[in-house]
């Protein structure tokens, strides 16, 4: 039997309504009660928390690992350290890899990587569409049973009204919530930065927010015509929020995930044609960045997520329009969060902070995770929220760099992570 | 200083120095980062540079021993043929690489490509890409000149100081004038950089065209907007007209060449509502009986070729300030 105590810590379990500084217990990677430190024989390992907040692991249902298909950018063993640095103790990956993530087998393959090379929980989603290309279903049941977690096109967006519709219905049958990554392509064309005053001034194609927000405006009507969930992923324009908003209202499964570099940055970043801040979709106007704090705030988005999306150097260091989309953010979202949403910005607690990290996606995904329940599996993240830091690509775990954020000083990050009662990040 | 660069000096006493500290950028990329105190230097050393260009020996040795690339991503013409002409009269040796005879047609990037030119020592990279930013980027990785000969929709910045330097020639002065742009505001580079050097100068600037083509964003650049030609006409001292594009990419901006014309074209009869000292500006090609009517175009108000003469010695100076900031 082997016992590990973490001691003096402030635990947030937000699953439990628990807010208090006291000591875990984790039993052969579990969560235990104290009776199993009178056990004799219990090896006991102690970790000192003092200072620190003690929270169930974090889960992050967005990232891209790359794999298979493109490892130069990122492997499932090199995501997985990555998120354990960023404090994450499962993340959900996306299907756009190549082969797509549209069939069992790919699903498998998956899973295997992860089982002998992730430090991190890693769960698969499958596509929607055949190879995304929205055309015809993926056999969604199939992939249920292979154990994606949800289906999603990520990267690309079902257009056909119709067959989302079904791709909707079908996955009620076999209980898998829907992620969309919500952009129309007309209206969106091959515009690569945000719609408004710098797209204008430096001659760049527009992405209008209408683009995102007509696709939200669609999945709510099918979230309701369905009665299924439908998740809007990296929400990024006001008009979303607003309609998102009033569909909570009104009892429509609809829910809606923000990315840190949504409200760290506006559209002002792009102006010397950094492609590090070319993310799709794209940094916005700061109105539109306030209509996401708010969002947050008043719980209309519930999920964090960092769309975490490597791309090597050499394929960012182009021409502003050729280069691909995405920046690289497990190693940094927690600290933005942290530093933006809890301690300048003040829009949130902590509690709900963490809430949004674990409960949340843990519901919507059907994980039993995130929460320190006795008897759950210990997945843990440790969490200096005073720590003050300064973002260093070069030092990242990932195997990509592409990251608008680096040299920012940032204030709070984790320290610590624990998956399965092992410790396998620590500062 | 170079002995070149000091004969230079010599044989064109006129010819401001770029020593004489009002000019110390290496790159040309684009007005809106310029000074109107550094544009207006631009056009100062211009005069001297046109003044060449009515001697019989129209060379100068400016920058004889350096090497000039014309780097054209984009088909082009007339810029091409303009910078290599100022390059030849500056008595630069040139090179011209264009989208079929350059490397990227086989995969190689923009970087590389540029880094290999500037391994066989070219001093001046002139680019035009089909891509906002492209100079920019190269700006930022390369120790060469690099002058912006138009990039994708962002600026072509030495269109904009050749029109700059004829409205200033033909008018005497800029601050206070109203210059009227007509067309396809929202694809144009060459409207950008006149907007930014126009304003920065002090001149009134009105954009005309389709509300599809002149979104309403434009107003934030400190411009005003009309979509009625007929109403801004009487008072404009300078009315300058894009080329009118009704490609495949374009369909869904506006109905089509006929119902253009219609509304915005310089007809005739339009032009009788102008000013008798308005100029009629075009970047070019033109396109004959679309945006402006033949006559119109070749009429007495029209200074669309003094703009292309004007070219060649705004381009002599760009090339002859960068030029002279690049060299160690």
């Amino acid at each position: 039997m082997s016992v590990t105590i973490i001691r003096n810590g402030r635990v947030i379990d937000p699953a439990n309504k628990r807010h208090e500084i006291i000591d875990l217990v984790i039993v052969d990677g579990r969560m235990a009660d104290r009776s199993a430190i009178r056990d004799p024989r219990s090896a006991i390992e102690t970790i000192d928390a003092s200072g620190l907040i003690v929270a169930p692991g974090l889960i992050d249902m967005h990232v891209h690992l790359r794999e298979p298909g493109f490892a130069h950018k990122e492997t499932i063993e090199s995501g997985a350290r990555a998120a354990a640095a960023g404090g994450f103790t499962t993340i959900v990956c996306m299907p756009n890899t190549s082969p797509a993530a549209d069939s069992p087998s790919t699903i498998a393959w998956i899973k295997d990587r992860a089982a002998a090379a992730a430090c991190v929980n890693v769960l698969p989603t499958g596509a929607i569409s055949k190879d995304l290309a929205g055309e015809e279903l993926t056999p969604i049941g199939s992939l249920a049973h292979a154990g994606v977690v949800a289906i999603t096109d990520d990267g690309h967006c079902v257009q056909n009204h119709e067959l989302m519709r079904r791709a909707v219905e079908y996955a009620r049958m076999v209980g898998l919530p829907v992620l969309d990554h919500c952009q129309d392509y007309n209206l969106v064309g091959n515009g690569v930065v945000h719609e408004g005053y710098w797209s204008t001034l430096l001659g760049l194609p527009g992405w209008p927010a209408a683009g995102e927000e007509v696709i939200v405006m669609r999945n709510i009507l099918l979230a309701e015509l369905c009665d299924h969930h439908i998740h809007c992923q990296h929400v990024s324009a006001a008009g979303s929020v607003r309609l998102i908003r009033a569909a909570r209202v009104r009892g429509v499964k609809i829910s809606g995930e923000v990315c840190p570099h949504h409200i760290a940055l506006t559209d002002e970043a792009i102006q010397n044609f950094d492609t590090n801040c070319k993310m799709n979709p794209p940094l916005r106007s700061q109105q539109d960045v306030d209509a996401l704090v708010e969002g947050i705030a008043d719980g209309t988005l519930s999920i964090l997520g960092s769309d975490h999306a490597p791309h090597a150097d050499f394929e960012k260091e182009v021409e502003f329009e050729a280069a691909p989309f995405g920046i690289v953010g497990l190693e940094t979202e927690l600290g933005l969060f942290l530093d933006l949403l809890v301690h300048k910005k003040k829009a949130i607690e902590l509690p709900r902070l963490i809430e949004m990290y674990t409960v949340e996606p843990a519901k919507l995904l059907k994980l039993e995770a995130g929460t320190l329940s006795p008897g759950a599996v210990a997945d843990i993240t440790l969490i200096d929220l005073e720590m003050e830091w300064t973002v260093h690509a070069e030092e990242f775990r990932s195997r990509s760099r592409n990251t608008p954020f680096h040299g920012w000083k940032l204030k709070g990050r984790a320290v610590r992570t624990i998956v399965a009662g092992e410790t396998v990040w620590k500062l | 200083m170079s002995a070149a660069r000091t004969s230079t000096t010599t044989s064109l006493a006129e010819v401001p120095s770029a020593a004489a500290m009002r000019w110390n950028r290496k790159d040309l990329l684009g007005l809106r980062e310029l000074s109107a105190d550094e544009i207006n230097f631009i056009l100062e050393t211009t005069d001297a540079f046109k003044q060449v260009g009515t001697r019989e020996i129209k060379k100068v040795p400016a920058l004889r021993g350096k090497t000039l690339v014309n780097f054209f991503i984009e088909p082009s013409t007339r810029t091409r043929t303009s910078f290599e002409l100022a390059a030849f009269r500056l008595s630069a040796d040139v090179i011209n690489i264009s989208v079929s005879t350059s490397s990227l047609t086989k995969g190689e990037t923009l970087k590389d490509t540029a880094r290999n030119l500037e391994a066989l020592h070219a001093d001046i990279l002139v680019l035009r890409h089909s891509s906002a930013g492209a100079p920019q980027f190269l700006a930022q990785r390369l120790k060469a000149s690099v002058i912006n000969a138009g990039d994708g929709a962002h600026e072509h910045p030495t269109q904009a100081l050749l029109d700059l330097y004829t409205i200033r020639e033909k008018r005497g002065k800029i601050p206070g004038l109203h210059v009227v742009i007509v067309g396809d505001i929202l694809f144009s580079r060459v409207a950008r950089s006149n907007i930014f050097g126009l304003t920065k100068l002090g001149a009134r600037v009105t954009l005309v065209g389709p509300s599809t083509l002149v979104p309403r964003e434009f107003e934030k650049l400190g411009v005003a907007i009309s979509h009625n030609i007929d109403n801004v006409l009487p008072s404009a001292d300078v009315v300058n007209l894009l080329r009118i594009q009704h490609e495949r990419q374009r369909k869904e901006y506006f109905p089509g060449i006929g119902e253009y014309t219609q509304l915005f074209g310089l007809t005739k009869e339009r032009a009788k509502l102008l000013k008798p000292d308005c100029l009629i500006m075009h970047p070019g090609p033109i396109n004959r009986g679309v945006e402006i009517d033949s006559e119109v175009a070749d009429g007495l108000q029209s200074v669309i070729l003094d703009q292309v003469t004007n070219g060649l010695a705004v381009r002599m100076a760009v090339l002859y300030l960068c030029g002279g900031i690049a060299t160690p």
